[in-house]
């Protein structure tokens, strides 16, 4: 297993945001947490990234207790997110924003690093076009791009998304989908956290629902967007 | 998917060139930048020199028009080198780490005093052992003072540093040690090393009409530090403002600039990216500390005399207003803004009272005109520009991609 998440737990002050929540992630896959707003994706993501602390519980990846290291630190062993909604630098250009998602890594003049940018630009050829551009005059759907294609540049193991269909037009998300599928095809882990159940279900190899901080279904994609009670509650009846 | 303007992720490589990764930190240069940088490299470093030259000789050609009138135009060239000094500090934690700080007061009375303490209080060091102890000293409040305060975000951190610049002038004012409210008096001048007639002696100009000719009865003695003449204290501030601005030109292009743009930008998203961000705005407010604490020190050796009330609140406010007039985050643009805080009252001096109300017009003003500051920081600029094409794009043709 290359994330393993055991009993977590976290508070925003008094109130209880996930409990007691296990899951795990396997090497090369596409895992995926659906819920309604509110039920605490976002919450479990940024605990694992760092950014929220654990209460309880315990976050391992690759074998490596994480649960009290600092976000930046995560970054070095393999571990990034991409954050939810507008999470770019504004005032900085595209090219700016992937060499700053570079920030950690040492390899800044070698052929890997210019793979690794040719690659971004490969999966979004949009970031080419506005390559000088200032990020935050980009449209939402740009601005999405970049956020994972800066996530991508310090080559992470697993790559923790959230929320990135969140405000895109439904071409537009389809379009998303198809690149997480090929990020995943070329071989970095992804953990999904999605309000776009239908979607994220198609693509995922495991599913789990949160519902109001605790894990209540798990199950392969198909297994969940076949399931009754997951098609009455997320996917409004039908796939 | 038939629209065009979304181009679909299997194109792309095979079609364009793809644009290599430039390391060094590249920005459009606009206007003058852009003709200087058109200049062969050595045309360029004659012309730098030729500058600093002029702006060293300032206090001797006394330029007509120029030139404060009513008050030692060497003595303002003083102060406004000092200010600079501030204002390059003050840039630092406020313009490239985006922290508010209102107390900076605090930090250039601690510089100030660590002078006051060891020059004439309570030891004779030399000034220029003291001058760097100063800054140092300055640094660490700096530090202890932006531990604990600096988790704290935005509004907060704001009030905290207020409260700071008060205590540190309350502090002074209530502790005979510090010399209470009567201040440290008899602070030495820097040390002159090269006797009672300096180096060597250099005429002032003197003009009439447009006509200037060589004052050989009003020399400066190059290296002699006086009561009277300011002009060697005015080249000494000069000296420490041209080395600050180098290390500045240095740190901002390193990572570490870049570390503190990403903070100021999106903090969250820094640290996603690995960048400790508590860590950098700690050494953004240990910088701005160390520059503040360093015009303090020249402050108190030209002064000779400092008490509490030299260090009010509103030398704060007026601290952070040269920052936001200039450019809050360009350095020559808040190097503009301390010279003009402090030469326009000097100018119109003659104006008397009323001069206070014309400043503060003036700056009402120039916060209307030109809220990005007089020199917007270079990503400020490009920002607008750009805001303003994609609204002229969206309000013309409707173009299918662009609120993709």
């Amino acid at each position: 297993m290359l994330l393993e998440v055991e009993g977590l737990s976290v508070n925003y002050g008094q109130i209880e945001a996930i409990r007691d929540i296990s899951f795990s992630v396997e090497e090369g896959t596409v895992a995926t947490l659906i819920g309604a707003n509110g039920a605490g994706k976002t919450t479990t993501l940024k605990t694992i990234s760092g950014l929220l602390k654990a209460r309880t519980g315990k976050i391992t990846f690759d074998g490596v207790d994480v649960t009290d290291m600092p976000p930046y630190d995560r970054v070095k062993v393999g571990l990034c997110q991409s954050p939810e909604g507008r999470g770019i630098f504004p005032g900085m250009s595209v090219r700016e924003n992937l060499e700053m998602g570079a920030y950690v890594r040492t390899d800044r003049k070698t052929a890997a690093y210019q793979e690794d940018f040719d690659r971004v630009m490969t999966l979004f050829p949009r970031l080419q076009e506005r390559i000088g551009q200032v990020a935050g005059t980009m449209s939402g759907g740009e601005q999405q791009m970049l956020a994972i294609g800066r996530a991508l540049m310090a080559r992470p193991r697993l790559l923790l998304l959230d929320e990135p269909s969140m405000g895109l037009a439904p071409k537009l998300i389809s379009q998303i989908f198809s690149i997480i599928t090929e990020i995943n095809e070329q071989g970095t882990t992804v953990l999904l956290v999605e309000q776009n159940a239908a979607q994220a279900l198609k693509r995922a190899d495991t599913a789990h629902v949160l519902d109001s901080g605790e894990i209540t279904r798990s199950g392969t994609g198909d297994e969940l967007a076949g399931d009754d009670s997951v098609k009455a509650a997320y996917l409004g009846g039908s796939v | 998917m038939s629209d065009p303007s979304v181009p679909k992720p299997d194109q792309g490589m095979s079609q364009t060139k793809l644009p290599r990764i430039g390391i060094a930190y590249k920005r459009p240069k606009t206007g003058l930048g852009k003709k200087l940088r058109a200049l062969p490299k050595p045309a360029r470093v004659a012309l730098v020199i030729v500058a600093i030259l002029l702006v060293y000789a300032l206090p001797l050609l006394e330029l007509p028009i120029i030139t404060t009138p009513d008050s030692d135009f060497a003595g303002v060239l003083f102060t406004m080198s000092i200010y600079v000094l501030v204002a390059l500090g003050l840039n630092v934690v406020v313009g490239y780490a985006g922290l508010l700080d209102l107390g900076y007061v605090g930090f250039y009375a601690i510089g100030a005093y660590t002078v006051g303490m060891l020059t004439s209080a309570h030891g004779s060091l030399p000034f220029l052992v003291v001058l760097p102890i100063a800054a140092v000293v300055a640094m660490i409040s700096g530090v202890l003072l932006g531990a604990p305060t600096l988790r704290v975000r935005g509004d907060y951190l704001a009030i905290v540093t207020l409260g700071f610049g008060e205590i540190i002038r309350l502090a002074a004012t209530n502790s005979d040690w510090l010399g209470g409210a009567a201040g440290v008096s008899n602070i030495p001048s820097p040390p002159n090393i090269f006797g009672d007639d300096g180096l060597f002696q250099i005429p002032h100009l003197v003009w009439h009409g447009a006509e200037p000719l060589i004052d050989l009865s009003h020399k400066t003695k190059v290296g002699y530090f006086g009561v009277l003449d300011a002009v060697p204290y005015y080249w000494l501030a000069l000296t420490v403002v041209l080395i600050i601005i180098g290390a500045d030109i240095l740190i901002k292009n390193s990572r570490v600039g870049r570390a503190w743009e990403a903070t100021r930008e999106d903090e969250d998203a820094a640290e996603l990216m690995g960048v400790p961000t508590f860590r950098y705005k700690l050494l953004a407010f240990a910088m701005g500390a160390f520059v503040g604490g360093l015009a303090g020190a020249l402050f108190a050796t030209r002064q000779s005399f400092i008490n509490p009330q030299s260090f009010q609140l509103l030398l704060s406010m007026l601290f952070v207003a040269a920052v936001v007039i200039g450019g809050q985050g360009n350095r020559w643009g808040v190097i503009i803004g301390a010279c003009l805080v402090v030469y326009l009252p000097e100018r119109f001096r003659d104006l008397a009272d009323f001069r206070v109300l014309f400043f503060g017009a003036a700056l009402m003003i120039l916060a209307t005109f030109r809220p990005a500051g007089i020199l917007p920081a270079g990503r400020t600029k490009r920002a607008q520009k750009l805001r303003a094409e994609l609204t002229s794009l969206e309000e013309g043709t409707s173009e299918g991609g662009a609120n993709a």
